[in-house]
């Protein structure tokens, strides 16, 4: 059993049967009274971010989680099947679950996948990814410095804005953490 | 094998002498008399919440406690006949860890005997713009007077609920307090919070209006010091400390003897007078604008 002198950034903890995950913590103590650690933490399930004050001292249940990497092999109806890169262990995540993640996959992308009591709840793509334009505009010759962009899409659905010089079958470096395009990756 | 130069840390640790230096002259200026008093004590502070680092000899024999603040050998000087003393020492506290805690930190205590909570507010005030003057940190908010509010009426003005209300029990005070009053305590200038509820009283006595003659000054939600216009009454301060020790022992808590030559100073007479515990770490922040006290020192738990 944990307590709250275990509290720290990271630190993963059950809530009434609901995984979080603590993103900020403060010791506060009033003059001559009882001590409190109030804390910020995320919903590992739904991501949702919390207030959340602990006496000092008070017991905390540990979150049974584990991280671990794995490769995305296929889709599979309305899920995505992924190998753990050591056990060969296989298991699904469904499309809801991933949410834009699924813009991400390409046959054998590592993630970490986030599991809770041995069952999979998120996955942290690579930060950036290459993927290739199946779609947009043909592009204008030489422009390669305006502020102007046009729609594209990629290889996995995703649409994200580009430059004008970009056109189909380009492959493009995309930052995972905002959707954005970064740069044309030289091919 | 040297640690790497860290100009910023030096500049930190010059200021803080300058802290230091100040806060002697100011004491000086006022005649007041600078004390050290033992690290090692019969009894570190029975108040419920506080928890002590006990100390051994080399036999495994408990000797006493890290004092948790120099405040009862302080208050025996006054029943000694000191009228004006100051201490600036090393207090320890166990179990507190965080941007504003550290197991140990430097205190300073002062006392005036004939006094009253008033006289040591206006010093508090005093000697914080002093001391930000002498150290180039001054800024008009810390002008002298500061605002006065009691407990209630920052319970109103930050909680939307008062005093009565909330002290159902001690956890809900402090959990209301900790959240949603402390944090936004002084947030423009720094505030004296009076008239503690008389279940807080700790070693002040209570005023004719029957709360505690307890101050606290808080700057950007940060609680600086705790000032009492101090009990004097032997039999009265033995009840509250058999009333904590039973409080100790109900909640499991370690329970510290009674340091009964303090009982015994204040038998034999303590004068009218009142005193002030201010967190030298704490300040030496706050006038820096740093982020906890552990960028003020050279050597926190965390890079020990």
């Amino acid at each position: 059993m944990a307590d709250t002198s275990d509290i720290k950034k990271g630190f993963k903890m059950l809530l009434d049967g609901v995984p979080y995950a603590v993103v900020d913590h403060q010791f506060v103590k009033p003059g001559k009274g009882q001590a409190f650690i109030r804390t910020r933490i995320k919903n590992m399930m739904t991501g949702a971010v919390i207030d959340r004050t602990f006496k000092s001292g008070e017991k905390l249940e540990k979150a049974d989680t584990e991280e671990r990497t794995m490769q995305y092999l296929y889709p599979e109806g309305e899920a995505r099947v992924f190998m753990d890169t050591q056990s060969y262990e296989q298991l699904s995540l469904s499309n809801e679950q991933l949410g834009d993640n699924v813009n991400y996959l390409l046959d054998g992308t590592e993630v970490d996948v986030m599991l809770f009591e041995g069952r999979p709840i998120d996955v942290t793509p690579p930060t950036f990814v290459e993927l290739e334009v199946t779609e947009t505009e043909p592009g204008f010759k030489g422009d390669t410095s305006s502020n102007t962009t046009k729609p594209a899409t990629l290889e996995t659905g995703l649409q994200v804005n580009v430059p004008l010089f970009v056109n189909a079958g380009d492959k493009l470096k995309i930052d995972t953490r905002t959707g954005e395009y970064v740069e044309r990756v030289k091919g | 094998m040297s640690a790497p130069a860290d100009p910023a840390l030096l500049r930190t640790l010059e200021t803080r002498a300058a802290l230091l230096a100040a806060i002697r002259r100011f004491f000086a200026e006022r005649d007041f008399i600078e004390v050290e008093t033992p690290t090692v004590v019969p009894s570190p502070g029975l108040d419920p919440h506080l928890r002590a680092f006990e100390v051994r000899d080399p036999a495994g024999r408990s000797v006493g406690w890290l004092a948790t603040s120099p405040e009862y050998q302080m208050k025996r000087l006054l029943c000694m006949g000191a009228k004006r003393v100051f201490q600036l020492c090393r207090s320890y506290r166990a179990e507190e860890y965080g941007r504003h805690h550290e197991r140990e930190f430097t205190m300073l205590e002062w006392y005036r005997a004939p006094a009253t909570s008033d006289d040591l507010i206006a010093d508090t005030e005093a000697l914080v713009a002093f001391a930000a003057k002498s150290l180039g940190k001054w800024t008009p908010e810390l002008e002298p007077p500061w605002p006065r509010l009691s407990v209630d009426d920052a319970l109103r003005a930050h909680a939307d609920r008062t005093v009565d209300a909330v002290l159902v029990d001690e956890e809900s005070f402090f959990r209301i307090w900790a959240e949603e009053v402390q944090p936004r305590l002084g947030a423009d200038r720094p505030v004296v919070v009076t008239d503690w509820p008389r279940s807080m009283a700790s070693l002040a006595r209570i005023k004719p209006n029957g709360c505690a003659d307890r101050f606290e000054a808080f700057f950007h939600g940060v609680e600086l010091c705790n000032g009492f216009g101090e009990l004097t009454d032997a039999v009265e301060q033995r009840r509250r400390f058999e009333h904590d020790r039973a409080t100790r022992k109900a909640a499991g808590a370690p329970v510290y003897p009674i340091d009964e030559r303090f009982i015994e100073g204040l038998q034999r007479g303590m004068p009218e007078s009142a005193g002030n515990a201010l967190g030298v770490d704490r300040l030496l922040m706050l006038l820096l604008g740093a982020e906890s006290i552990q960028s003020t020192m050279a050597f926190p738990v965390e890079r020990l």
